[in-house]
């Protein structure tokens, strides 16, 4: 007994978030008691839109889980919507009866998504956009070619729309007025913004209304006032959101708009508390995550007794979250009696900047293509700066109000301590920096841990990325990550190999041993790569060890979901001949493969091969004169080539015959993580070599290579190293740099963030600069090779690791009964 | 073995030989097919075997094929650690796969097609 009760109603967003606030400045001051309406702990409702295009999933935004509640002694009531607050007793009820009594009460409702009043609303297929279960109705509904009606223009709508396009929908987005976002863009930024989501697909219906959606039970069409009828397969409303004040005014509170409150965030009923989207105050109410915060911070402060802190309202920006457009806006964007506004318009590099002034000041602000000195102008917006004196450079941004800037990092360099960088969670530079600098921090992900920058909407990501590499300097490039290799030591990557190196330690249990492992034999992380790293500084001499290979490696072959293996032959250059393809269709029709399919990798895969009948394949492959193409392996993967100069009417060397030179120099080697190689015959580049790990593109003179592209999770383009006149030396250089990125990378990351993390300086200066060091990379890659380039297929349908294809025991029934 | 063991043995609960020790890689794993589905065989670093349900509590990944570490298995899908002694997924996964009695005397494994521990299902 003793401690008061605290009861949350709403455990999204703006609730939690005081709960957070509050358990930091006082742990245990409350019982508490959290109802949710939603069946899920507390997620992040702004990544609502990335899951939906897919490019998040549904775990990764999961804020507070229910182990998160457990921890730290709440009790949650998840999917229980309350109904009813009883001020006089001082409890609440939900609608399944759960009762619980409170000291004191925090409303976090959030708001309702406005249905518009028309025939056929609530047929089956027409959705809102406001939580989880709105976005798996949307995946439901997807389907490539499918039809999507988004109604609304405005911030939400735009990112269902872009969602369900990535999704292989059909999409039209209708909006009432002429200009998208209207309330966030100005005529100009909306056209431009309106031109590039149709470039990517989109369809707009403006000043459309719509007056009824079609259907008998599910939604078939839309049909607009003017009489236009189109058809739909999913309806979407994104016309706005307004206030969930509904059990708040029943339970007699005073409610305008939303629930009004003080500047204590109290409502008329000083035991009770509100803040989110469900509030008002001072006559506003606010529909994007930060002020909420800044509204939690208040709410945590007076519950914890602290009693100091005001809200006193906040000032907005926002933006739009769709990959590959830079959009931001703040304040009085349109401008208007007293204002003027400077504007910078680059139509070619699809830039556009508005500021709005009053007075010499900052009031509003649009930014389109790039947004790189949002949070500047909206610090300067905030602080009410005079900005006479720099008003002829404001506009290019603050990297150029000292010297000519130098990019981003330059950029954020000038910045002030207390600019805000992550809008989202409000926090500064100076809190960044400081944790960069006292906790030691390297990466992205630990300050998205330590500071919650850059983990709600991540449209700061690239200003913290910029702050790191500032903060840290020359150490951001060159210090390895002092990061430990895995929870079984405090040793890093660098550290591990250097002890292997300069101890001779050529077994994994004496790597364990030297340097005092913390548990007794390692985890699936740290195992495969020691391993590696043994099997590249003792060419030939260290015996592999099987039981620290992942599945794959180990058994040559890619474990599917259903526990089946896929085998892709090596097919040199991509090159191929009818009687390899005959051989191919023999193996495939005689050993039953399910699925045989051309893969992005210029080879074909056999799919859905049970484990006991690889090495039989692999025997009949073998006979065909097939190796193993180690696609299951982080070794070296394809060549992909193009036709050249032996038939393209472009083609100006042959890029078949150097693939398949690299190839055959290349396979069979071990590697930090896959490597993939490309050769183009002329810089129209169809083999897309300037996105692989190594790529060579012919040129009239030669061929220039390039280095460190990776066309999945993260594109990056490569890097272009040097040019040279013949095939030997692109081999020369091949070796020089896979041997390079074997020595020096860390197991599991691949040669673009290698390259990003020790600087393209350092691999010039290595392979270029330096001649006789790469020959000398490139003798140890030959001799290497030398002993990896043993076919492991055909080595096991001769009968090695037989085991590892073989039950134990196959018992039968009879064995059994 | 023990006199209980040879009881529970007349009492006509049976052990199936399934092979011997050697047979199963240390830091390993063999599979004994099962007229109710595949077992998985482990036998960690020191010589300590375990049989568990070749399926991952999480979405039915062959356990037998991960990677060995202690008294645990990584998963090969999705690398959710298992316990091999009691099937549980490691915290804060949530789940658990059945177990099997195994020993092992003189150098020959020995099973029981009992299922432990957790629903099968
Ligand atoms: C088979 C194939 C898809 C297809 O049907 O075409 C494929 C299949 C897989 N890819 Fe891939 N990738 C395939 C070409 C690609 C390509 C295209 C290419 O190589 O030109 C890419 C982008 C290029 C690149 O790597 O930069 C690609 C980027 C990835 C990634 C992301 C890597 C990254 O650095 O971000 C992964 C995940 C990983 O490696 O961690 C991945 C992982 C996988 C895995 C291994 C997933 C897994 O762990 O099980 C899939 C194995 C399926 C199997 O058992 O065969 N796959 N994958 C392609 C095999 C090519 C080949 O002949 O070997
Ligand atoms: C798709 C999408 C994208 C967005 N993108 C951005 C963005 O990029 N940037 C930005 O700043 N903001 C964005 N927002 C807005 C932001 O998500 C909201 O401002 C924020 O979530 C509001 O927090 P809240 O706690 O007030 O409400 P919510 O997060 O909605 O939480 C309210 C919770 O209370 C529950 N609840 C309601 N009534 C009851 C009851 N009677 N009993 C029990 N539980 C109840 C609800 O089910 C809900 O789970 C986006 C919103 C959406 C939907
Ligand atoms: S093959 Fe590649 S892209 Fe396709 S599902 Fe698997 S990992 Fe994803
Ligand atoms: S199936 Fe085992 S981790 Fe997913």
């Amino acid at each position: 007994m003793g401690r008061e009760r605290l009861v949350l109603v709403g455990n999204g967003m703006a609730g939690m978030r005081t709960l957070e606030e509050l358990l930091v400045l006082a742990p245990d001051l409350y019982e508490i008691t959290v109802f949710g309406a939603e069946p899920h702990g507390n997620y992040n409702r702004i990544l609502l839109s990335p899951v939906l295009a897919g490019e998040k999933r549904l775990e990764e935004i999961m804020l507070n889980d229910e182990a998160w509640y457990a921890e730290r002694g709440i009790t949650l009531h998840k999917g229980r919507e309350v109904t009813e607050i009883d001020r006089a007793r001082r409890v609440v009820r939900a609608a399944d009866g759960t009762e619980a009594p409170y000291d004191r009460l925090l409303l976090a409702t959030g708001s309702l998504p406005v249905v518009i009043p028309v025939p056929g609303n609530d047929l089956e297929g027409v959705v809102t956009f406001r939580d989880i279960g709105d976005v798996e109705r949307m995946i439901a509904a997807a389907g490539e070619g499918r039809h999507a009606v988004v109604i609304g223009g405005g911030l939400l709508g735009l990112e269902a729309a872009y969602g369900l396009l990535k999704r292989g929908m059909d999409v039209t987005v209708v909006h009432l007025l002429d200009r998208l976002m209207e309330k966030q863009l100005d005529g100009t930024a909306a056209a431009m913004l309106k031109r590039a989501l149709e470039e990517r697909g989109l369809k707009f219906l403006m000043e459309h209304e719509t007056e009824a959606i079609l259907g008998e039970r599910r939604v078939e069409g839309v049909r607009f006032a003017n009489g236009l009828e189109i058809p739909a397969d999913l309806v979407v409303m994104a016309v706005g959101i307004r206030p969930n004040v509904e059990l708040a005014r029943r339970a007699g509170l005073h409610c305008e708009r939303g629930v009004v409150v003080s500047d204590t965030m109290q409502t008329y009923d000083p035991r009770i508390y509100a803040v989110g989207e469900c509030v008002q105050h001072r006559g506003v109410t606010y529909g994007l995550v930060a002020p909420l915060f800044e509204q939690a911070k208040v709410a945590a402060n007076h519950l914890a007794r602290i009693g100091t802190a005001r809200y006193e309202g906040s000032l907005v920006s926002t933006k739009l979250k769709v990959t590959g457009i830079d959009l931001f806006s703040a304040g009085d964007y349109l401008g208007g009696e007293g204002t003027e506004s400077l504007l910078l318009q680059d139509a070619a590099q699809g830039i556009y900047k508005k500021l709005v002034l009053r007075n010499s000041r900052i009031v509003g602000c649009v930014l389109y293509g790039d947004t790189l000195d949002g949070a500047w102008y909206f610090q300067l917006m905030r602080d009410g700066t005079d900005v006479s004196a720099m008003r002829a450079q404001l506009l290019f941004g603050q990297a150029h109000l000292g010297d000519a800037g130098h990019g981003e990092v330059e950029r954020v360099a000038a910045l002030p301590d207390d600019a805000e960088i992550c809008g989202c969670n409000g926090v500064s530079k100076g809190e960044i920096v400081r944790a960069i600098t006292e906790k030691g921090l390297f990466t992205l992900e630990e300050v998205r841990a330590h500071t919650k920058a850059s983990s709600s909407c991540g449209s700061c990501t690239a200003l913290v990325e910029a702050l790191l590499a500032h903060t840290l300097g020359g150490d951001y490039e060159q210090s390895p990550a002092k990061k430990p290799m895995c929870p079984c030591t405090d040793y890093s990557h660098d550290e591990v190999r250097q002890a292997i190196r300069d101890n001779a330690l050529k077994s994994i249990p004496e790597v364990m041993r030297f340097l005092e492992w913390k548990t007794p034999d390692g985890c699936s992380k740290c195992r495969p790569a020691l391993n590696y790293y043994l099997v590249c500084q003792w060419p030939g001499e260290y015996r592999d060890d099987p039981q620290s290979r992942f599945i794959n490696e180990r058994a040559h072959a890619n474990i599917q979901k259903d526990g089946t293996y896929s085998v892709v032959p090596r097919i040199w250059g991509g090159e191929t001949t009818p009687a390899q393809l005959r051989a191919i269709a023999e193996v495939a029709e005689r050993h039953q493969v399910p699925t045989v399919k051309i893969t992005g990798g210029q080879r074909i895969d056999l799919l859905g091969v049970p484990k006991e009948k690889l090495p039989a394949i692999w025997a009949d492959l073998a006979a065909a004169g097939f190796v193993s193409g180690h696609a299951y392996g982080k070794a070296v993967r394809t060549v992909k080539t193009c036709v050249g100069s032996q038939w393209c009417r472009f083609g100006t060397q042959d890029s078949t015959q150097m693939g398949i030179r690299l190839e055959k120099l290349a396979w069979g080697a071990w590697t930090p993580h896959k490597v993939k190689l490309g050769v183009s015959g002329c810089p129209r580049n169809c083999a897309e070599a300037t996105i692989k790990d190594f790529g060579v593109v012919a040129v009239e003179s030669g061929w220039e290579i390039h280095v460190g592209g990776n066309g999945g999770v993260k594109v990056r383009a490569t890097d272009f190293l040097v040019h040279v006149r013949t095939m030997e030396e692109v081999e020369e250089y091949c070796a020089a740099f896979l041997q390079l990125y074997r020595e020096e990378a860390h197991y599991l990351e691949r040669t673009a963030p290698w390259i990003e993390r020790v600087g393209l300086a350092y691999v010039r200066q290595r392979l270029v600069e330096d001649e006789e060091g790469r020959r000398a990379l490139a003798a140890r890659f030959r001799e290497s090779q030398r002993h990896a380039q043993v076919d492991p297929w055909a080595e096991r349908a001769r009968g090695a690791e037989a085991h590892e294809f073989r039950p134990l025991k196959a018992l039968t029934e009879e064995a059994t009964a | 073995m023990s006199g209980a063991q040879a009881m529970r043995e007349r009492a006509g609960e049976s052990w199936i030989e399934v092979g011997r020790l050697e047979d199963i890689p240390r830091r390993g794993a063999r599979v004994v097919k099962a007229p109710d589905g595949d077992i998985a065989v482990f036998r960690t670093a020191d010589d300590e075997v375990y049989a568990l349900r070749d399926r991952c509590p999480h979405r039915g990944g062959p356990l037998s094929q991960g990677i060995v570490h202690d008294r645990k298995v990584a998963c090969p899908l999705h690398d959710w650690k298992i316990h091999l002694d009691s099937g549980e997924a490691v915290a804060p996964d949530e789940g658990c796969t059945a177990t099997f009695p195994v020993r092992v005397e003189d150098g020959v494994v020995y099973l029981r097609l009992e299922p432990r521990g957790c629903e099968e299902g």
